[in-house]
């Protein structure tokens, strides 16, 4: 069954060139998890830094990562969004310590070299050194050019309030990147309203990094994990669906639309279904159809390797993956509402904000079963997973009982990971 | 605002606290929702959210009911590695003495002890808390846990 005869191997081995059953190593190796970095985070794709509304005024800044590299959104005196690495082109160090705030300038402390919001060098203390008894001693060789040693740059792209950047340079435009079916549900969600900050929830997951994506590409758990979906009637298996994804199946969205048909238990097969359960206060079920749905109660799209964007009912979000070694990433959620939400809207975004994040009501046994895979594979690196629900094939579908979606993310990470350097 | 209060009120806040940290850390809980009054706020908030104006709690529940439905959660639905947590509660500093209420906080630390696991720190922050006299005594109207943690170690599932 094994391919690998060793417990510990080196390389992820397939069984064959599907993507049903996933190596554990691919999830454990540091090696692996390197080249992710670089393949993933740091060349050829676009990774989220965050929303507009996080740095409305000229000079302020937003302090986040892409990948385990430390990276700073700025806006300039002229309303221009940059991302500069916070590494200062001297002696290397992290230099910006807040994690937002407004400045006219960044200075590293340590010998303070100065750069503009953009990323220019434009200081360089005793560059042309001290002069003493008539004489120049020391500074910055006659051939140092300010211009050579700014702050490593970023490109950006923005679409609908969101900022997006890349290390590469020759990365592919934004929507080419996306593509048409998951740009037409990006601008759903982003369709050019200005954004209102509501909050962050910040946890550290033990688990490998694409075990989000995963969960977020698997329509198979929520029924069955979330029994508090189940209880209240929010999750439903007549529910219509929809499962898309890019034509490299990178990027998905889950699409679904709440059944009303029949009582609960003729649809579903969930044991744990009561039906007579009720809550004791029914706002956290308080919901208001808005007319941007467009008809779908909850979209859920995952933006690989580096986002999440949440659409479940009134509650939107914007989960970052932020990865720190193989088998740990920080999650960082945004939660954010619309300019044009009265009060109440507000206040049921936020109460509905009780089922999400690292406490909520279904999220946080999302994070629970990632830690429990991971100790698992960390002690059987030569095993694999199965997802052969559905099939074992990729494709779109019109239902949930399928795990096509994860099959479809490692189809294009063994494209990208195979190919050669 | 003079913050002056009888021996007898003070006895009974302190023995609040103490009976709250008793409760949360027993694994009833059910126990926790009867510390509240019917209408009350309950909150779990990061400091950052706190301090930057930001509305977001990590957990806002506004009724007794809310509380209740938490439990439930806890007991019947939210999947989850079981735990104990222990919590240690600073002498609560009294804000404002009013009629029949006070606002006061408290440092908190809540330590987590997963089984077969060594105890590590969990959640600290302090209590910013509206307590109100009522016919069955002392009860939190209000209570605000505002947590300097930064990041979540995965998550919480038991009340603070
Ligand atoms: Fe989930």
């Amino acid at each position: 069954m094994n391919a690998s005869s060793t417990v510990f191997p080196d390389q992820p081995v397939w069984e064959d060139d599907g993507t049903h059953r996933i190596p554990f190593v691919a999830y454990t190796s540091e090696a692996i998890y390197r080249k992710e970095l670089e393949r993933f985070f740091y060349r050829n794709h676009w990774c989220y830094v965050g929303l507009e509304a996080e740095v409305p005024n000229p000079g302020d800044f937003k302090r986040t990562a892409i990948g385990e590299r430390s990276v700073i959104l700025t806006r300039d005196a002229d309303g221009a969004l940059h991302v500069v690495e916070n590494v200062c082109a001297h002696r290397g160090m992290r230099f910006c310590r807040e994690r937002h705030g407004n400045r006219k300038e960044f200075v590293c402390p340590y010998h303070q070299w100065s750069y503009t919001l953009e990323g220019d060098l434009q200081g360089v203390p005793f560059r042309r050194g001290v002069k003493q008894d008539g004489q120049v001693h020391g500074g910055m060789p006659a051939d140092f050019k300010t211009a050579d040693h700014g702050l490593t740059k970023l490109k950006v792209a923005t679409r609908g309030g969101v900022v997006f950047a890349s290390f590469d340079r020759d990365v592919e435009p934004f929507e080419d990147y996306l593509g048409p079916t998951i740009l037409g549900y990006f601008d759903r969600l982003f369709n050019g309203r200005q954004l209102k900050i509501l909050g962050y929830n910040r946890q550290r997951i033990p688990g490998n990094w694409k075990l989000m994506q995963e969960n977020i590409k698997d329509p198979y758990h929520p029924g069955l994990l979330h029994t508090w979906f189940v209880t209240f009637g929010l999750w439903r298996a007549d529910n219509k669906s929809q499962l898309r994804m890019d034509d490299r199946h990178r990027h998905a969205a889950m699409i679904s639309t709440r059944g009303s048909a029949g009582t609960a238990e003729q649809v579903t097969q969930v044991s744990s279904f009561k039906e007579s359960m009720q809550l004791y206060d029914p706002s956290f079920l308080d919901i208001v159809p808005e007319p941007w749905w467009g008809g779908p109660t909850a979209v859920m799209t995952t933006i690989f390797p580096s986002v999440i964007l949440q659409q479940q009912v009134n509650s939107v979000s914007t989960r970052h993956i932020q990865p720190d070694g193989h088998g740990s990433f920080d999650f960082v959620w945004t939660h954010f509402g619309f300019e044009d939400d009265d009060e109440a809207m507000t206040s049921r975004r936020l109460t509905q904000a009780n089922l999400f994040g690292p406490a909520g009501f279904v999220s946080a046994d999302d994070g629970e079963v990632i830690e429990f895979s991971q100790e698992a594979f960390e002690s059987k690196p030569f095993h694999r997973t199965l997802a052969e629900l559905g099939g074992r094939e990729v494709e779109n579908t019109e239902h949930m009982v399928t795990e096509t979606l994860i099959r479809g993310m490692y189809r294009y990470w063994r494209d990208v990971m195979e190919a050669p350097a | 605002m003079t913050t002056t209060l009888n021996f007898q009120d003070w006895l009974a806040l302190t023995q609040l606290y103490a009976d709250y940290a008793s409760a949360v850390d027993s694994g009833n809980w059910d126990l926790w929702p009867e510390f509240f009054t019917d209408d009350c706020v309950y909150r779990l908030q990061p400091r950052e959210n706190h301090e930057r104006g930001f509305p977001l709690a990590t957990l806002a529940f506004t009724s007794k009911g809310m509380l209740k439905d938490r439990v439930y959660g806890i007991k019947e639905t939210l999947f989850h590695d079981p735990y104990y947590q222990r919590h240690v509660v600073g002498t609560p500093v009294i804000r404002e003495v009013g009629e029949g209420r006070f606002r006061c906080e408290a440092n908190y630390a809540v330590f987590r002890t997963k089984l077969s696991d060594a105890s590590t720190v969990f959640n600290v922050g302090r209590y910013l808390d509206v307590v109100v006299h009522t016919p069955d005594g002392l009860k939190f109207a209000s209570r605000e846990c505002i947590y300097d943690s930064e990041m979540i170690p995965n998550s919480i599932i038991y009340p603070i």
